[in-house]
């Protein structure tokens, strides 16, 4: 069980280009964090990093304040669960559980204690004088976890993707053992994934990252409440954020001619950056066309079920609100209503904090 | 549901029937009435029942005695090329590079002795061997060893299956290599973080990643030594003696020397019936192996 420290940490394959722009993080013993991103945004590499099965070009990495940059992944300590489930065909479920206490040359009865304790844990009990092959993909996936958890002395927990090749059913089913096993065992669990459903459920911290760099990290409420970047707005939600480029005066922004009134004021906006007010479609709602009101091109309507959300346009800019209950959809033109407090103003992708 | 009869149809298979028919019922057919008749010359033939058989199996005639020595020395080659070629093929397939132009490199040069036709490998090492200009011969004989493939049966043996390893390992080490390429990298890590050593790293995951390659490899190569002629045939012409006469070259010398076309036919039989069997067993074993892998069960 550990702390890990990245220290200006960062990584690049080769040439010029990084694929995890330095950055300087905490990751708190016990805590659970989702790393979330899209595909190629440096999050399997920073997973890798961790776990030592690549080592960082730039940087360290502390494990409780000890320097373990160039410790090989067996002296970290760290299990790992990866996108397919890993198990040793020949074994048997217990076999497999077994296998790193072996290799460790732990005495046989320790073994076998150990070794049930963690199927009980997950639930494998029944299968352990099965053949590992012959389990179902989320049963192997357990396995592989299982191997991890099986060491008493384990670091942290990383998972990459782990549930990717889970039937739907039970990806639900698996993340709140997952979740359980977190409660109960005081680990560190580190989960990559691309899935904000999975990270949000998952994680008390979940770090979001964009292009080899960590956007934002806190909690789901936090990132969906206040996202200090533009992708953490675009990337989370569904539908996402609004961003719509705007010129922001003290406490008024203008899109498209017509000026809105912003709970916080905004003096000092860096010359030259590109501007851009950032709302999300709960926070905006359609009513019909009124002088005061932002008008907007209504292009069609989703009904997800508990909510509708316009979809619409302004000038170029595609935009989003939602449609309140029993309200009777104008055909093409409607006003937008926005909601001041949840307005953000974002300066180059940056969020900027106005003055109350 | 309702099956259209059309009998009509019957003529699309004919073709194919009569070029099955041509080229294999009709000749084992003839094989066949062959291996139960005897003659005394002028094209005359007599029936002889099981003659041939009984006698191809009784050690005490000569037929039995010969045909039974040269199955013996069959099983005993194909013992000796599978013990050395498939670790050493396993052995080079996992000290070949995984990445780079040095696969390319390692492929192109494993792939050339298998390129080569089988009699000109067998006239490579016939001339390679030999103690007065071949090269291997030459240099060993200077080394202060004495050895000659023609006079020695032990050094005749060695020859050729050492011809046999150069030749096929290859084979064996380029399958392995496709195993073990598709070994996604998730394992080694996953080894790595267990803590495995190199040796579990090959027994937990490689050994078995590569089993299926490894049985095919396996049943290649005993196929193929099981049945090999052309090279020992070029090297020592069975000899010296009758030290590295296969069931193979007596069954020639039997059938085209000394045109005893009963007793052959009876000896090409029995070879064509212990070879279905050892691909019967095989097949079975593969088969076995692949259900094993089917029907995942439960464990949510």
């Amino acid at each position: 069980m550990a702390r890990i420290d990245l220290v200006d940490l960062a990584h690049s394959y080769g040439g010029d280009t990084y694929a995890l722009k330095p950055m300087t993080m905490t990751w708190r013993q016990g805590g659970a964090y989702a790393l979330l991103g899209p595909s190629g945004c440096g999050k399997t590499t920073l997973l890798n990093i961790i776990s030592g099965i690549v080592t960082p070009s730039h940087g360290k990495v502390l494990f409780d304040g000890k320097d373990i940059t160039n410790a090989t992944t067996r002296e970290r300590n760290i299990a790992q669960v990866f996108q397919f489930p890993v198990i040793y065909d020949t074994m048997t479920v217990g076999e497999n559980l077994a296998f790193p206490l072996k290799n460790r040359g732990l005495a046989r009865d320790v073994i076998g204690k150990r070794v049930k304790e963690i199927a009980e844990l997950l639930d494998l009990t029944p299968f352990l004088d099965r053949k590992a092959v012959r389990l179902s993909p989320d049963a192997k996936q357990k396995i592989s976890l299982g191997r991890g958890l099986v060491r008493s002395d384990v670091a942290a927990v990383l998972f990459d993707e782990p549930l990717t090749v889970i039937d739907p059913h039970l990806k639900w089913e698996l993340r709140s053992k997952l979740k359980a096993l977190h409660q109960a065992l005081d680990l560190t669990m580190i989960y990559v994934t691309h899935d904000q459903t999975e990270a949000l459920t998952f994680a008390d911290t979940v770090v979001v990252m964009h292009d080899g760099a960590v956007v934002q990290s806190g909690t789901p409420e936090e990132l969906f409440a206040k996202p200090a970047h533009t992708f953490v707005g675009y990337f989370i939600g569904s539908p996402g954020m609004n961003i719509v480029p705007a010129e922001v005066k003290g406490n008024e922004a203008k899109i498209d001619g017509h000026t809105i009134k912003l709970n916080r004021t905004y003096d000092s906006l860096p010359v030259g950056a590109k501007i851009e007010i950032g709302v999300r479609p709960e926070f905006v709602e359609v009513a019909p066309p009124a002088p005061g009101l932002l008008s907007a091109n209504i292009e069609r309507i989703d009904d997800l079920g508990r909510v509708r959300f316009a979809r619409v346009r302004i000038g170029d800019v595609k935009f989003a609100a939602k449609v309140p209950n029993g309200f009777l959809v104008p055909d093409n033109t409607a006003g937008l209503v926005f909601d001041p407090a949840h307005i953000h103003v974002y300066a180059d992708s940056l969020l900027v904090e106005g003055r109350a | 549901m309702d099956k259209t009869i059309n009998n009509k149809a019957w003529f699309l298979v004919l073709p194919v029937f009569l070029i099955v028919a041509f080229s294999a019922i009709l000749p084992l057919m003839t094989v066949v009435n062959y291996s139960v008749q005897d003659t005394f010359g002028n094209n005359k033939f007599f029936w002889n029942g099981v003659g041939w058989f009984s006698e191809l199996l009784d050690l005490s005639t000569d037929l039995g005695a010969r045909f039974l020595a040269s199955l013996g020395r069959n099983l005993l080659f194909s013992a000796i090329i599978l013990a050395i070629e498939v670790p050493l093929g396993i052995l080079v397939a996992l000290s070949m590079p995984r990445e780079g132009w040095r696969v390319a490199a390692c492929l192109v040069i494993l792939a050339l002795p298998l390129l080569i036709p089988w009699n000109v490998v067998g006239t490579i090492w016939q001339i390679f061997g030999r103690p007065d200009i071949g090269l291997m011969g030459y240099t060993l004989n200077k080394m202060g060893l004495d050895y000659n493939y023609v006079s020695n049966s032990f050094d005749a043996w060695c020859t050729i299956i050492v011809m046999d390893v150069w030749h096929w390992t290859s084979l064996v080490a380029l399958l392995c290599y496709a195993g073990l390429k598709s070994i996604p990298d998730a394992y080694y890590q996953a080894a790595q973080i267990d803590g495995a050593s190199r040796w579990a790293v090959f027994t937990a995951i490689q050994l078995p990643k590569m089993k299926r390659v490894l049985l095919i490899a396996v049943l290649l190569r005993f196929m193929d030594s099981f049945m090999i002629y052309t090279e020992p045939f070029v090297v020592t012409g069975g000899g010296p003696g009758n030290s590295t006469t296969f069931v193979s070259i007596e069954l020639v010398k039997i059938a085209l020397g000394q045109f005893d076309l009963g007793k052959a036919a009876a000896l090409s039989i029995v070879y064509n019936l212990v070879i279905l069997i050892v691909c019967w067993v095989f097949y079975t074993v593969m088969t076995n192996a692949d259900n094993e892998r089917a029907q995942p069960v439960g464990g949510a």
